[in-house]
């Protein structure tokens, strides 16, 4: 007999999920040493409420209507429910505030190993925390889940989310123009990247290469140097910014594992400021993410800083299974 | 070879950069540009069945052009050489599209039969055009784009036969030289996009074999420039 079940979505047996029970224990408890005590909010929201994160790329996937013809909607993340959260549970609380959560989250996505339609996120949210120290702090928290997960060679990539908004305000480029720019900047079309802007007025062979050269820099904080070099106002804020959380980084004893990528830029628009992706080499696809969301929470009538990360557990799972068979064969 | 990315000792990716090389087509040229580019592909040349290929410096990985942006997506291999038809056919793959190669230079085209109004009749007076071809979603993109409906017959060998036998009014193909189009009788109305060779990176291995990959798309600058 046949059951089907929706495409992307699984069932978990026993034998994988006492390992992602392990896992999921592990990091709670990293999370908890550091302060951050867990939450959970409904699956389901009001669709106009997690639309206010980002009504393009934040939006649901899967929505529904309740009985009174209310719309709803599956969440596609935790940062925009958590923002909710605080902004009607704790809009008088003494900040900062620490959060975590270990929860289900559901996207439109093509189905493959580590990434499924129904998936599972971990992270933290650093609500009134400003940049640079609060930045610091998570990324901090971050290097501690990675080695409670035991992926020692993780490696997270640090860049600034407002880098070419300002850079593209600069040139002038607006609109649906800007938004196809940054589209390319974020799948790093640079073909097309390059093909879009050589065709903009105003915009010249040499702020072209620019722009190209910039979404290329990453490696230690000799980038920043290199990205200075190249020039301009808003270049000079966001390296500005980088070094700051970088040297934060620092003063942590926090930056062995932290690369500086100017080329990175979030699929989520909510994001400003540092931008945080983590990969493991053991698997092709980005292990988490995450960043500052300064703005956020006005969207629900809070005025408070915030930042956070967000790991993807099947996929933590994944690389976790990849670096075991790799020290197996290492030892033999 | 060093394996450390630079600047980093934690990040230790193992063994040489993985190259996906298409055969077919783009086999030939992409082995030139190779040769330019200072990697030996002496073996790839010999008449072996071997798909992979160990150099020291760098593993070449030889596949279909169409599955090139699956391996590198995975992170199969690192790094890759496709068509634009490919990626383009194939767009939720997140692949990292690095360099325009410039070769294999093709036509996306619309093309019916010569002195035929099918497409127009079709359009016309039944509201659809029927196209046959290989490549539905770069099809179904430009159709929508351009304001028409059609119904998209998608198939696998000679396009070329389905508006001889009336399967379908007209097809979108890739063309290279147009010699297949003029001995099947058929003829260009509508050109979509040029297609040449890519150069295409895996997101991680972009990230964590920074230095190896800059490397690498450096010299096959070099190599397509002269």
């Amino acid at each position: 007999m046949i059951h089907p079940i929706p495409p992307g979505t699984r069932d978990v047996l026993p034998d994988e999920m006492r390992e992602l029970r392990r896992l999921h224990a592990s990091l709670i408890e990293t999370f908890e040493g550091f302060g951050y005590g867990e939450v959970a909010t409904p699956a389901i929201e009001y669709d106009e409420v997690l639309g206010r994160g980002d009504g393009r790329t934040a939006s649901s996937a899967y929505r529904l209507f309740d009985e009174s013809g209310e719309l709803l909607a599956l969440r596609s993340d935790m940062t925009v429910p958590i923002a909710r959260l605080v902004a009607s549970r704790y809009a008088k609380a003494e900040m900062p505030l620490r959060l975590c959560y270990l929860a289900s989250a559901f996207r439109a996505v093509r189905p493959q190993r580590g990434q499924m339609r129904e998936f599972t996120q971990a992270g933290v949210e650093l609500i009134g925390a400003p940049a640079p120290n609060g930045t610091a702090e998570v990324v901090k928290v971050l290097e501690a889940a990675l080695d409670s997960a035991g992926l020692d060679r993780a490696v997270i990539g640090l860049g600034d989310a407002d880098l070419f908004r300002q850079l593209l305000a600069e040139l002038g480029v607006e609109g649906a123009a800007r938004d196809s720019i940054l589209e390319r900047l974020a799948m790093h079309d640079l073909v097309g990247l390059e093909a879009e802007l050589s065709e903009l007025p105003g915009v010249s062979d040499e702020q072209c290469a620019t722009c190209v050269a910039l979404s290329q820099l990453r490696g230690g904080s000799e980038v920043l140097e290199q990205a200075r070099a190249l020039g301009g106002p808003g270049v000079e804020r966001a390296t500005a910014r980088i070094q700051e959380t970088f040297e934060a980084l620092q003063a942590r004893g926090a930056a062995d594992r932290v690369r500086i990528d100017l080329g990175l830029l979030s699929d989520l628009g909510y994001y400003s400021g540092a931008i945080l992706e983590v990969y493991d080499p053991a698997i092709g696809h980005v292990l988490g993410g995450g960043g500052r969301y300064d703005a956020l929470l006005q969207r629900f009538g809070v005025d408070q800083p915030a930042a956070g990360f967000a790991l993807y557990l099947e996929r933590v799972h994944v690389a976790q299974m990849e670096e075991d068979s790799r020290r197996r064969e290492g030892a033999s | 070879m060093s394996t450390e990315v630079a600047g980093l000792g934690r990040a230790k990716p193992e063994g040489p950069l993985k190259l996906a090389v298409p055969r077919g087509a783009l086999f030939g040229e992409t082995l030139d540009v190779l040769d330019a580019a200072g990697i030996d592909t002496t073996e790839l040349r010999g008449d072996s069945r071997s798909l992979i290929f160990e150099g020291a410096e760098i593993t070449l990985v030889t596949m279909r052009p169409s599955d090139v942006p699956t391996y590198v997506e995975a992170g199969a291999a690192d790094v890759g050489i496709t068509g634009k038809d490919v990626l383009l056919e194939q767009a939720d793959r997140r692949v990292y599209e690095l360099l325009d190669l410039g070769f294999g230079r093709c036509g996306m085209v619309l093309a019916g039969r010569v002195g035929d109004e099918k497409l127009g009749e079709s359009e016309r007076r039944l509201g659809v055009m029927r196209i046959a071809t290989k490549y539905p979603r770069i099809a179904e993109r430009y159709f929508e784009e351009t304001g028409r409906q059609t119904e998209l017959i998608e198939v696998k060998g000679s396009i070329e036969l389905a508006p001889l036998v009336g399967l379908a009014d007209g097809i979108v193909d890739l063309v290279a030289t147009g010699r297949t189009l003029k001995e099947n009788n058929l003829e260009v109305r509508e050109e979509i996009v040029t297609c040449t060779a890519r150069f295409v990176a895996n997101r991680v291995a972009h990230k964590l074999r920074s230095t190896e990959v800059d490397e690498l798309t450096a010299k096959l600058k070099q190599a397509v420039a002269r």
